[in-house]
């Protein structure tokens, strides 16, 4: 009996797209291109497929906004090493900022929206300042600290409107930039930063998670960094708390919620984790599904804690590198 | 070799919980010599490059670089001065191919001040700066070598990479830490015309080795550390007919030179 | 007078509920994350046991309820951490996802509302010093002193409680001289989840048994033992009595709602000056990679 084993080879559609072979015909071009405009294309005409039905137009930009906030989160933990495990900082810090300027200063959303996600964010890496210099635990420590300390903080206090929060904040203009808006920002977070980590200053910070004493001794300071890929983070983040208030027009203690930390985890991990685009997928997968089971209340949540242990455990590499696989390579059974 | 001293070390000690480390260590290292470091397993010599890089704060002591005091700065400070320094425990980036690896040296400032080794600092330049460094230090030209991930190359090929590491960064000191371990005798006969063209270069090297044969073929003064404390410096041959030292190294077959 | 009271009781109360967590993390360097989900669990089981058994016994349905949580705890380890032992962040995300979906579970499954009390040991109140205590406090401080006595014994005296410091001290030399890494890690996971029961079934009776206490314990004994030093079973001692005063003062003298605000910007100041802590057994070096 001959032994077999399983062998994975590249499809040759693959090594015909190797550089300057890739733009040589239709074939080509189209199997490197493809996914992608796919993916842009399909996620720009969704709000006109879903025309129909308003409820899952507002759970689409739901899910763009956790997009991006599982962007972040896989960039700073598997791109620089800090694993953010309180996204709900970002979002809560995004959200209330943008009530501060839309109610209380009364700007109107074109300014208090750009104005949110960038105060937020220095607020956000001031605030992370002190673990920046330490060792990963401590980061991992604060960020998941931070949230549940500033919600208990804005209800014991009853600043910033308690449990109530803060409503009247202004919406947008038309359903078109209430949707698109999200969309453009989430593309284009996406894009931007699969092109950033492959430039040499997103390898400094890929250098930083590797190996940061490397760095130093290359002579580059490596808490500065660390400063950049927070701030980095804490724009895409924080600018979707401050989106999500807007679509709302209410912005309260449930920004601090736990859905806005655990669901950015486990969007990426059950995507695949170093893609970015993983993290897209898993969060498309994962949010509609958590409004479909909202009637179960807080079992999504346990839910969600389960798999992504489970995917811990067993280190799955997670949908998107598997259908990368698929995708480049394929599987035959050869003798041994 | 000038007389010129490039560094000074005066009184270096370190204790880790009670253990004396490195007990009261003083040496001078001139401008464009190979200065090599030896010792026993365990006698502090990786913790005195800690020491002088900046990786561990000293208990006590100072460590001169031209002059200017550089104890207790931080190692990327150090770094950008122009101490560099390879890891015993090799890790390069894992993730990354070889050639990325030297974007980032040649991504720091210094780099972009001074233009890196073989010029680069400028983008755009790096990645064919990257693989000219490569080529140079042994790695085969025109081959996909330097495209492999780090991960992926042999044992000869990494410790090249290291060295590579710090010589992007246009350094004037580089502390090669133990280079010659784990290389098979052709290997290291490969490496040693390269630490010649560094010396040719201008660049001073401090070596910690255990290999003593290899090392004495290119040092020019030999310093020799016991439980943490300097026994013996100056020519390496002489030193090694010191007693103590050969008391040190007692049982090593390594003591035949 | 009020304060110097108030605050040994706040500091003992800290102590009982940060101990677990800091023994585990000193003996074994697992952060348990599932600490306070371990706390509320007890407070529920010990409830279950009570109201829905008729006739049980109170003491029973406490070491009953102590040793359901000490088994949990020993489970996690032996089902999940020993797979990623050693993977630090790892270890923090398992054992908080763990410990969310224990909380959140109990929360779906009825933990709502404010219904769910315990009994207190003893009723009543006693003055002194002419402060009103209530009795079941003063049996907080009395079996927080008690806790830290045999704590204190066991790992200076018992053989148990020595290879688990030799652990502490050395993972690799002691499994050289035998002592299983995987088998103590089990053992002090079950104290330091034992430990989280037996302070959840002294405190909750002081209140309700709500999923939120799972949360605020949690940040609570992250907090103390961070400023003490993790690691250090001293330090988290005098990490709770340090915070523990300055709530009573903030309290007193501020506003009572400032409690959260004191930890957290106890922990960042710990985290700027001296991040191993007041007792830190990490080194430096270790602390500021």
């Amino acid at each position: 009996m001959d032994e077999l084993r399983k062998e994975r080879v590249d499809r040759s559609l693959k090594v015909r797209t190797e550089g300057i072979y890739a733009i040589s015909s239709m074939e080509e071009i189209i199997y490197l291109l493809g996914p992608r405009l796919l993916f842009v294309v399909g996620i720009l005409i969704l709000p006109f497929l879903l025309e129909a039905a308003p409820y899952w137009k507002r759970v689409m930009s739901i899910m763009c906004a956790y997009a991006i906030i599982a962007i972040s989160f896989d960039f700073l933990s598997n791109f620089v090493g800090l694993v953010c495990l309180g996204g709900a900082l970002f979002t809560g810090v995004g959200g209330y900022f943008a009530a501060i300027f839309n109610h209380y200063l009364s700007l109107p959303i074109y300014f208090s929206l750009p104005l949110a996600t960038l105060c937020g964010a220095i607020f956000c890496t001031l605030v992370l300042l002190p673990a920046l210099p330490l060792r990963g635990v401590y980061f991992a420590i604060v960020t998941l600290m931070y949230p549940l300390l500033f919600s208990r903080i804005i209800e014991a206090q009853n600043i910033l409107g308690g449990t109530n929060g803060i409503s009247g904040i202004e919406s947008f203009p038309n359903p078109y930039m209430e949707q698109y808006t999200v969309i453009l920002i989430l593309v284009f977070s996406l894009f931007g930063m699969r092109r950033f980590v492959n430039e040499d200053i997103g390898l400094v910070f890929r250098g930083v998670k590797d190996n940061d004493q490397a760095v130093k001794a290359s002579g580059i300071n490596v808490t500065t960094i660390k400063i950049y890929a927070v701030f980095l983070a804490s724009v895409m983040a924080c600018f979707s708390g401050a989106y999500i208030a807007h679509l709302y027009m209410w912005a309260g203690l449930s920004l601090f919620a736990l859905d806005f930390s655990i669901i950015p985890i486990a969007s990426t991990v059950i995507g695949g984790g170093g893609t970015l685009i993983g993290a897209v997928i898993g969060s498309f997968i994962l949010v509609p599904l958590s409004e479909i089971l909202r009637a179960a209340g807080t079992l999504r949540i346990v839910i969600y804690c389960v798999v992504l242990t489970l995917f811990i455990l067993f280190k799955s590499e997670g949908l998107m590198i598997y259908l990368q696989r698929k995708y480049h390579q394929f599987e035959r059974w050869v003798k041994v | 070799m000038s007389e010129e001293v490039i560094l000074s070390v005066k009184n270096l000690s370190k204790s880790f919980w009670g253990l004396k480390a490195l007990i009261d260590v003083s040496f001078d290292v001139r401008k464009g010599e190979i200065f090599g470091i030896i010792g026993p397993n365990g006698s502090g010599k990786t913790t005195l490059i800690n020491c002088i890089t900046g990786f561990i704060k000293p208990d006590s002591g100072r460590v001169y670089f031209k002059d200017k005091e550089i104890t207790g700065l931080k190692p990327h400070k150090i770094a950008h001065m122009g101490i560099a320094r390879t890891f015993q425990i090799m890790r390069p980036y894992y993730s990354l191919p070889a050639y990325k690896n030297l974007i980032i040296p040649l991504w720091s400032p210094r780099a972009k001040k001074l233009g890196g080794w073989r010029g680069g600092g400028k983008h755009g330049d790096r990645d064919t700066v990257a693989v000219d460094i490569l080529e140079e230090i042994g790695f085969e030209r025109d081959s996909r070598v330097p495209y492999k991930l780090a991960s992926t190359l042999p044992t000869g090929y990494q410790k090249r990479l290291e060295l590579a590491r710090s010589l992007a960064l246009r350094p004037e000191i580089i502390f090669c830490d133990e280079v010659f371990s784990g290389l098979s005798m052709s290997e290291i006969a490969g490496m040693i015309p390269l630490i010649e063209k560094m010396k040719m270069e201008g660049i001073t090297l401090i070596m910690i080795e255990h290999r003593l044969r290899e090392l004495f073929r290119v040092a020019d003064r030999v310093m020799v550390l016991n439980f943490g404390e300097k026994i013996a410096e100056g020519d390496p041959h002489k030193v090694i007919e010191d007693k103590r030292v050969k008391e040190a190294y007692l049982g090593s077959e390594h003591v035949e030179v | 007078m009020h304060v110097v009271i108030y605050g040994i009781i706040n500091s003992i109360t800290l102590s009982l509920i940060s101990l677990g967590f800091a023994l585990v993390y000193s003996i074994s360097r697992v952060p348990n994350f599932a600490h306070g989900a371990l706390y509320v669990t007890t407070g529920y089981v010990v409830w279950l046991l009570i109201n829905k058994i008729t006739g049980f016994p109170y003491p029973l349905a406490v070491i009953l309820g102590i040793f359901i949580t000490a088994m949990i705890g020993a489970l996690i380890y032996r089902l999940v951490l020993i797979r990623i032992r050693g993977m630090e962040i790892s270890e923090i995300i398992a054992t908080y996802a763990i410990g969310v979906a224990i909380l959140e579970g109990l929360r779906w499954g009825g933990l709502r509302g404010m219904t769910y009390t315990l009994p207190v040991f003893i009723p009543g109140s006693k003055e002194f010093f002419g402060v009103t205590v209530d009795y079941q406090r003063i049996v907080v401080v009395g079996a927080g002193i008690l806790t830290l006595i045999f704590l204190y014994f066991f790992t200076r005296y018992a053989r148990i409680g020595l290879s688990l410091r030799g652990i502490a001290q050395d993972e690799r030399a002691a499994m050289m001289l035998g002592i299983d890494s995987d088998f103590t890690a089990i053992i002090s996971l079950a104290i330091g989840s034992a430990l989280a029961g037996f302070s959840a079934l002294l405190l909750l009776p002081l209140g309700n048994i709500i999923v939120e206490a799972g949360y605020s314990v949690l940040i609570f004994a992250i907090a103390v033992c961070v400023i003490g030093g993790l690691g250090s079973l001293l330090g988290t001692v005098i990490a709770s009595f340090i915070i523990g005063f300055a709530q009573i003062l903030t309290d007193k003298f501020i506003s009572t709602h400032y409690q959260m605000v004191v930890a957290l910007l106890a922990i960042i100041l710990t985290l700027i000056f001296k991040p191993s802590g007041i007792l830190g057994r990490q080194k430096e070096l270790e602390e500021r990679v």
